[in-house]
């Protein structure tokens, strides 16, 4: 019998199993339960970009693309971040990987020396973490706060910074708190930063994702800043595109040549089908982006109203499509509230604590489901949490 | 208006708290808004649909297409008023195309409606020529999915 164990990388070996994981395995178990556990939209693709990757592969363009991704392609993402976000980039500035992770991926290895530190605001997605310690570096966290509406504060980073602090991850709107971070918090942010060597990774994978009146700011128009910054964007969640992987990083041609050349070593080009659809995506599809964000934030003012009415308090989240519900009330850790919750009322939600102890005493709930599966959803929880109550 | 008139279509269990929630309105705006809509006649009823064969109750439907002469100044409107008045009639479309009007019926029996088609729609003046398509299976019904191929496809551990 062969010992695997030996031919493993110890580091990557190491990496916990997520409480995802376990929640999972165990709604799967239970059966029959309302999962409100995903990560990804529950829109199709808009036809038109389904049918503009038919046509590419109709046409038989099938190759590799060049591995920066096609020009087309980085042209239309230049000018819609110029149309949306107030960016100012050039193709050359532009890399398209495969999901805005391998450029998270990518970013870090370019960057990071054994050592280095890396701000992580927490809770936040899984990825930066692991990817950071496998760099060699050091992850410093900052425990956000729901006093604050989990955004980072001015006083919060100052207290993180040391003379070893590489990187900076600002990942917002965010996952899994739906917390955005207005001009005026961005601001704050870059006054800390404006006078150190202290390079920002800004995840905006969820920007066209902003509700009620705020709309998306991106860090690197904050002025001053695009210098040290680069941008993680991609088309999974505004476009419903997560299956097609496609992403794209911008920054300093420096920067972005370095991840090149990695990109280049690790997976030679992104998709090439994906990349056709995602032109018609990028210069055809504003409205459904905005068809889709209509129906996601009727659905988290729903959400949110519904649970703080049965009596589990959970603060206005104006991004992504997750709500961050509060169980502490309940006595129960997260991991303890989604097993009961699934074990006696078959709903599946994601307990906080994946996503950094800082998630500790949440839930995550994500919203992008049908309104008919919230409203059954939302009836189990009440019973759920009654059944608590009662027994107390 | 649109977008409650939307909700309501798809949802009509919503209440008029969440709706208002939901629209950034005035619970009592909403409720305002919903019986103008039903006292106008904007909102004609509220159906549950029921997957029939699921449920293991036997009926048949079926789609029937009418040629039929339109009465000088009256149009269409009267034949159409006349064959909706009938209780075993579900609806009654006027249509472009090959045919002018289209009936919709549902009964127990094949029979029951050969019968119908037989007795009291074929004998009207003004119906010109029938043609019955019985349904044989029900895939999606107002924008609802009759069967598993809808199932959601995403993996639990997406991100």
């Amino acid at each position: 019998m062969m010992d695997y164990d030996k031919y493993l990388n110890k580091a990557i070996r190491d990496i916990p199993l997520s409480p995802i994981e376990k929640v999972s395995l165990l709604a799967k178990e239970v059966g029959d339960c309302i999962v409100l556990g995903v990560g990804e939209p529950d829109f199709k693709t808009p036809w038109r970009i389904r049918e503009a990757g038919i046509q590419a592969l109709e046409k038989g363009k099938t190759w590799y693309s060049p591995g920066l991704g096609l020009m087309p392609l980085k042209r239309a993402i230049c000018e819609y971040q110029k149309r949306r976000f107030r960016l100012d980039y050039s193709p050359e500035e532009v890399m398209v990987t495969v999901g805005g992770s391998e450029g998270i991926d990518m970013l870090f290895r370019c960057m990071l020396n054994p050592g280095d530190e890396v701000i992580l605001p927490t809770p936040c997605y899984v990825s930066y973490d692991p990817i950071a310690r496998l760099c060699g570096a050091k992850v410093v966290e900052i425990p956000l706060k729901q006093e604050n509406n989990f955004r980072l504060t001015a006083d919060e980073l100052k207290a993180a910074i040391t003379d070893k602090t590489k990187i900076l991850v600002l990942p917002f709107p965010a996952n899994p708190t739906g917390a955005i971070m207005e001009e005026q918090d961005l601001l704050a942010i870059a006054d800390v930063i404006r006078d150190t060597d202290i390079f920002v990774m800004t995840d905006e994978i969820y920007a066209e994702l902003t509700y009620g009146e705020y709309q998306h700011v991106s860090f690197a128009s904050i002025p001053g800043m695009r210098e040290r910054t680069v941008v993680i964007n991609g088309f999974s969640k505004a476009y419903a595109m997560t299956g097609w992987r496609l992403g794209y990083a911008m920054g300093p041609k420096p920067i972005i040549d370095c991840m090149a050349t990695l990109h280049q070593v690790a997976v030679i080009c992104a998709p090439t089908t994906s990349q056709y659809a995602a032109v018609v995506a990028m210069n055809e599809c504003d409205d459904e982006i905005d068809a889709m964000r209509r129906q996601y934030d009727m659905r988290r003012r729903f959400l949110i109203n519904e649970l703080n009415s049965i009596g589990l308090p959970c603060y206005n989240a104006q991004g992504a499509f997750y709500v961050f519900a509060d169980i502490r009330g309940t006595g129960m850790t997260s991991e303890e509230f989604c097993e009961r919750l699934i074990r006696r009322n078959r709903v599946a939600v994601i307990p906080g604590n994946a996503f950094g102890k800082a998630g500790e005493g949440f839930v995550r709930i994500s919203y992008s489901y049908s309104l008919d599966h919230l409203m059954e959803a939302t009836k189990r929880i009440a019973e759920f949490l009654n059944d608590l109550k009662e027994n107390k | 208006m649109e977008q409650l008139l939307k909700l309501l279509e798809t949802n009509p269990t919503l209440t008029p708290r969440q709706l208002a929630v939901m629209l950034c309105r005035d619970e009592k705006a909403v409720k305002g808004m919903i019986d103008e809509c039903v006292s106008k006649g904007i909102i004609k009823g509220y159906r549950t649909i029921i997957d029939w064969e699921k449920a293991g109750v036997n009926h048949v439907k079926a789609q029937i297409e009418l040629k039929v002469t339109p009465k000088k100044g009256r149009g269409f409107d009267e034949i159409a008023m006349a064959i909706a008045s009938m209780e075993e009639v579900e609806g009654v479309t006027l249509m472009s195309g090959g045919y002018d009007l289209l009936i919709e019926i549902k009964a127990k029996t094949f029979q029951d409606i050969a019968m119908f088609v037989f007795k009291r729609l074929s004998p009207m003046d003004d119906v010109n020529e029938t043609a019955t398509h019985f349904v044989l299976r029900p895939y999606k019904q107002a924008g609802i999915m009759f069967h598993e191929e809808d199932e959601d496809g995403r993996s639990f551990n997406a991100l």
